[in-house]
């Protein structure tokens, strides 16, 4: 992309200075693009403009708002939330809706073991909002929300007062509210939140409608992750060409991901899509100790054997192929000495009774299957007649509950089930017949909310 | 152009009434809710069906004509 060298005389033209001067250089070209914003200049507005030059609305559209939907589908970017859908594709059928567009940021995060989003909304908020507002202008939204955990009254505060700033500069072309939503696994699901901010419950609704028909006040909405949106202002700034200069050709640019469990420096890194996850836990120091599997994509994910896991691209067809989920880039490292089916059974409860209570088979079918599991893990597989039979009967459950609810809820807890009795059939029928394995004497290592409160009387 | 059914799950609390005028389709899981055996309605039973829509007391299960769009 050609970059307008900065007028030597004067004040610069409008149309000057929604060009990005010479200055501004794009990040990378590789990684880390996003994360390279992370300190050095002073924070707020301030800092982020002398980094990334002011907000190229205007200079972008030049009298035509869907160019940033082309760079977008040029770009070949896709959302960051865990669905991985074009992101291009989905602005170019918000924008052909009838009627005012809405513009939703999802920063809620409902994984428990991801913590990418709120590194970018405190560190980096005016990346987040500059794409919010340059998808506002693009899909020709008059409203935009931010959405956030509403327990974090910090974050709160913080984003209020970036959106302030940025208010007092004149820069955003629509208002942006910084909305808390209930802290629920459920609630950061994207109809969840337009539910929400309909006036009613953060959970899921029945669709069709999806957002993008019928969201927000029945107009067509536009939900991004808040990580998409901070690539979009990126690609506005620097094209899509430079995002294409990371990444594979059929899985462009750079994503976030959160590396937990065992290994040598937990955190969030930023890397080139298509980098294998042993690469992965590499970037974070390496295993600390000697490990059995990998969790990627979190609760909606799936383990993987660390043989199978490790020369694994981070795509979403890379790890589809492989029986895996990117979902939002999470990866939690599994220490040899743990038990996987007893870690699988608390994740399990866990989502059982994060069930927003709306969909029979959700409702009565992942309490059963928390159960079984639960059987398995700490107490040996089925008493009595059934003796012998636990896997099985974990195995209908899955059948009997998987697409049959009206959110991904239940299809997310039986694909991370699945996973389990295909990525460790030995334990697992080591447990059914002879009970619990040594594993139970380390404590359990996913996390949890609450996890302090719980009542964990069978680990 | 085809009939298909479908379950709103989060209207449908399971009173089994579908299960019982369209078995040909509509089972029903070990907790009372209907599994639909096939999504699409063979011609025979369309008008059977439609009474099985009529007859949900939450207005859970739909007929629609399918337009291949939705999953």
């Amino acid at each position: 992309m050609a970059l307008a060298p900065r007028s030597p005389r004067g004040p610069r033209s409008p149309a000057e200075r929604n060009q990005a001067p010479a200055r501004f250089r794009p990040p990378g070209p590789r990684v880390p693009r996003l994360l390279a914003g992370i300190g050095g200049l002073p924070p707020g507005l301030e800092g982020h403009e002398l980094r990334y030059g002011p907000l190229p609305v205007r200079g972008l559209a030049r009298g035509r708002p869907g160019r940033l939907i082309d760079l977008a589908e040029a770009s070949g970017l896709t959302g960051r939330g865990g669905a991985g859908f074009p992101t291009g594709r989905k602005m170019r059928s918000v924008a052909a809706g009838s009627g005012s567009k809405v513009v939703v940021a999802n920063g809620a995060e409902g994984e428990p073991a991801s913590r990418k989003d709120r590194l970018l909304l405190t560190m980096l908020p005016h990346l987040v909002l500059d794409g919010i507002a340059l998808a506002a202008e693009a899909v020709g939204a008059s409203q935009a929300y931010l959405c956030v955990h509403g327990t974090e009254d910090n974050l709160l505060h913080h984003l209020d007062r970036a959106v302030l700033e940025r208010q007092a500069a004149g820069l955003d072309p629509v208002q942006i509210e910084v909305v808390g939503l209930p802290h629920r696994y459920v609630s950061s699901e994207q109809s969840s939140i337009v539910q929400f901010l309909n006036g009613g419950p953060a959970v899921p609704t029945f669709s069709p409608p999806r957002p993008h028909e019928r969201g927000v006040n029945g107009n067509p909405t536009l939900v991004h992750n808040v990580e998409t949106l901070a690539h979009l202002a990126l690609i506005a700034r620097f094209g899509d060409r430079w995002f294409r200069r990371a990444g594979l050709p059929s899985a462009p640019g750079t994503t976030l991901v959160t590396v937990s469990g065992a290994v040598r420096n937990p955190g969030v890194y930023e890397i080139e899509l298509g980098t294998s996850a042993g690469q992965v836990v590499a970037l974070a120091d390496g295993p600390s100790e000697p490990l059995q599997a990998l969790l990627i994509g979190g609760y909606f994910g799936a383990w993987l054997p660390v043989s199978a896991a490790w020369p694994v691209p981070m795509t979403h067809a890379g790890l589809k192929a492989a029986g895996g989920a990117l979902g939002a880039g999470i990866v939690i490292a599994l220490p040899a000495s743990c038990c996987p089916i007893a870690e699988t059974a608390r994740v399990i409860r866990y989502l059982a009774e994060e069930t927003a209570g709306q969909c029979g088979p959700c409702v009565f079918g992942l309490p059963a299957l928390a159960d079984a599991l639960a059987q398995l893990a700490f107490s040996g597989g089925s008493p009595g007649q059934d003796r012998g039979r636990s896997l099985a009967e974990i195995a209908g459950l899955i059948r009997v509950v998987e697409g049959r609810g009206a959110c991904r809820h239940p299809d997310g807890a039986t694909q991370l089930a699945r996973s389990m009795l295909r990525a460790f059939p030995a334990d697992s029928h080591r447990h059914e017949r002879q009970g619990p394995c040594h594993g139970l004497a380390r404590p359990p290592l996913l996390p949890l909310p609450g996890d302090e409160e719980r009542d964990w009387d069978f680990r | 152009m085809s009939l298909t059914l479908r379950v709103n799950p989060i209207a449908c609390v399971g009173h089994g009434m579908c299960a019982e005028l369209l078995p040909e389709v509509i089972e029903l899981d070990r907790w009372g809710y209907p599994i639909l055996t096939a999504r699409t309605v063979p011609r025979p039973l369309v008008d059977h069906a439609r009474r099985a829509v009529r007859a949900c007391p939450t207005l859970a299960l739909l007929l629609e004509q399918s337009t291949g769009k939705h999953r």
